[in-house]
């Protein structure tokens, strides 16, 4: 179990009445990229919170890097690195002055910085904007200077609350090729989302809704595991057809994607599209195919429980 | 143990920091540089030229020298002729004039009677002799200027009948140490110092820890292994050497400006002074640890600015208040600040006089650094 870097059992956290994240038990190994999705509010980032120290449990334990937390939080800040959700770096300090700021704020010797700095850069693709000031630098920019800040001091583990949310789809595309180069160096990072191509990308996957996971897994093996079939629908009247399906024994959800309607069927229903086709005998006009489940029938499927 | 090197990138982002926002260092060297130009001539406790009315029932050649004889006391100006006493009580109350003197009809007669004149001293018995000349009606609301009147009760009025002064011999003799021209300026401007940096120091640092709060920075400054106490010393140096270029500014304008002397050495002056920066900033870094917003960071500075303007003996004398506050404002760092800045700058007082207040100013030091250290937690609950 030596691989093990994050473990937790039973983490539970309350504010007040309201119970933030409930009985919540992680295995997060080496080398991975561990996602949690979920929507806002779903304890994501109290979870986060939790295990870098920055919150106490009200229940359960808690063992980072081998180490207990909140106890080891303050030996374990030089071997984290923790990007917040919005800009936390300077916005009136240009990009040098930020990096070195993190480098001397992280011990960096000085001759060691300068290089590390120069390298970041380079990786980062932030030599032309060097002397820029953070403020003045776009969404994705900043974004890259904050992993860049963030990484300065080679940490084991990474936290990474909802990174790519204010960024366009190429800047994140770049973001996470370099996440999976920081991977293939070592590192291993917990990523918050509630983006599904961004939870689709992660190694492992937990699915958390109201403080509580829903589901663990790789993104492939929660959607071979979904415990329903996807069939989409096409034609005319698609408003009406959901209308027509929604709240229909054994029809789980409805959504219409373009001139698409996806339908999730219970798994224990052995013809769905027979089914489907009996359901909508008012409606001869439409046409009904399979389709493979992809990770937002997982999430609409893992959190319907509560939601009903 | 502390990391220098962690303290020297709080400090030096400080100055970047501080170096580009350009309205804050602009207010740090107005704030003093306008506000020693506006009190420095405005307060004045030597109350002159307070306008009156006058009411003269008589009209005589005497009543009108004893006007001119008043007003050229200087302590009054009259700015209106009023025909009767009811005019005038409507004047004060109107508050176009503060006080109104009402000069009888039968003033020559009791002038020639008057003690103030020196003709002689009148008869004990002779309820006539001993009535005043004349009478003052004042709005009495103002101590300050009531007292400014009360002071005319007994001037003397031999030069109204061309009679040599009156040769009266003083109960005491009283010589004026320090300020022997009564300028207000001389007492002011050292007061000043005080009252700014009590203002500048904790705001600026109190809204600095706040604003990184409110910004987001803090939640990335308490995943790095930076400890609260680096962070603190940090971000008080820079202020430190804000707060002594206010002090040149003040003490030296005061100087150029308002010939206020300067008796004491420079050296005790800086211990004084960044004995009370640092007490100042350390009050702002508890504020800090209390207020959530900037806003209430302001509210608390002028929580604790109000008392230091009208309690620490600034603008009234210290040992003229009631016991009880006396011990609440020895609490505050400008009342002792006032005693010591005036001490060195007037008096040429010794640090070894000023032992007590030095060490009470240390200690407030120690204690707000070591409480916002405490209070100040790298977690979030």
């Amino acid at each position: 179990m030596s691989d093990l870097v994050v473990s937790t059992q039973g983490l539970t956290r309350q504010f007040g009445k309201k119970t933030a994240v409930n009985n919540l038990d992680l295995e997060i190994r080496t080398g991975q990229i561990y996602g949690f999705l979920g929507p806002n509010g779903c304890g994501k980032t109290t979870t986060m919170r939790m295990l870098t120290g920055l919150l106490t449990p009200s229940h359960g334990t808690i063992s980072v890097l081998g180490q207990p937390m909140p106890q080891a939080a303050e030996p374990l800040k030089s071997e984290i690195g923790y990007m917040t959700q919005i800009f936390s770096y300077y916005r009136d300090l240009t990009v040098l002055e930020n990096l070195r700021f993190a480098a001397e704020i992280y011990g960096i010797p000085k001759n060691k910085a300068a290089t590390r700095i120069d390298e970041l850069l380079h990786t980062y693709d932030l030599t032309d904007n060097t002397h820029q000031l953070s403020g003045s630098m776009s969404g994705g920019q900043r974004q890259k200077l904050a992993l860049a800040a963030t990484v300065i001091h080679h940490p084991k583990l990474l936290f990474l609350d909802e990174p790519t949310s204010a960024v366009d789809p190429e800047t994140r595309r770049t973001f996470w090729e370099q996440l999976f180069d920081l991977v293939d160096q070592g590192a291993t990072m917990i990523v918050s989302t509630h983006f599904m191509d961004e939870a689709e990308r992660c190694h492992r996957l937990a699915i958390l809704e109201h403080g509580v996971k829903k589901a663990d897994g790789s993104p492939r093996q929660l959607m071979e595991d979904l415990e329903a079939v996807v069939v989409e629908v096409e034609g005319p009247r698609l408003r009406q057809v959901k209308h027509a399906l929604d709240g229909k024994a054994r029809v789980l959800s409805t959504a219409q994607v373009g001139s698409r309607l996806r339908v999730l069927v219970d798994k224990a229903e052995a013809e769905p599209v027979a089914m489907l086709h009996n359901l909508l005998e008012a409606y001869p006009d439409v046409s009904l195919a399979l389709q493979r489940p992809n990770l937002e029938d997982v999430f609409v499927s893992a959190t319907r429980g509560a939601a009903s | 143990m502390i990391s220098v090197r962690r303290v020297t990138a709080v400090l030096r982002k400080e100055l970047l920091q501080l170096r580009r926002d350009r309205m804050t260092f602009g207010m740090v060297i107005m704030i003093p540089l306008i506000q020693l130009l506006l009190f420095g001539y405005a307060i004045n406790t030597n109350l002159r030229h307070v306008p009156v009315g006058l009411v003269d029932q008589a009209n005589t050649e005497l009543s009108r020298t004893l006007a001119q004889l008043v007003q050229a006391t200087q302590v009054v100006t009259v700015t209106e002729q009023l025909p009767n006493p009811q005019a005038a009580e409507q004047a004060i109350t109107e508050s176009r004039i503060r006080a109104a003197l009402i000069i009888p009809a039968d003033v020559d007669n009791r002038i020639a009677r008057s003690p103030a004149v020196g003709l002689g001293l009148p008869d004990a018995t002779d309820q006539t002799s001993s009535r005043p000349v004349a009478h003052w009606i004042v709005d009495g609301s103002d101590t300050m200027v009531a007292s400014a009147i009360k002071s005319l009760r007994t001037m003397p009025l031999s030069e109204l009948l061309k009679q040599p002064p009156n040769r009266q011999v003083p109960t005491f003799e009283v010589t004026l140490y320090f300020n022997p021209e009564q300028r207000s300026a001389v007492n002011i401007v050292p007061g000043l110092v005080g009252v700014i940096l009590t203002m500048t120091m904790i705001l600026f640092t109190s809204a600095a820890i706040v604003r990184e709060r409110e910004r987001g920075n803090m939640e990335m400054l308490i995943n790095t292994p930076i400890r609260s106490i680096e962070l603190m010393i940090g971000k008080i140096i820079p202020y430190i050497f804000l707060g002594l270029i206010q002090v040149a500014i003040i003490l030296g304008l005061g100087h150029i400006l308002f010939a206020v002397p300067i008796n004491g050495g420079l050296g005790t002056l800086l211990v004084v002074t960044l004995l009370f920066i640092i007490a100042s900033l350390s009050l702002g870094l508890v504020i800090s640890t209390l207020a959530q917003n900037q806003l209430q960071a302001m509210q608390m500075t002028i929580f604790v600015l109000l008392p230091s303007i009208l309690m620490s003996g600034f603008m009234f004398p210290f040992d003229g208040m009631p016991r009880p506050v006396q011990i609440i404002a020895q609490i505050l760092p400008a009342t002792h600040f006032m005693d010591m800045i005036r001490g060195v700058v007037l008096r040429d007082a010794s640090l070894y006089a000023l032992r007590w207040d030095i060490l009470w100013m240390a200690g407030f030091a120690a204690l707000g650094l070591l409480a916002a250290t405490l209070r100040f937690k790298k977690r979030l609950g």
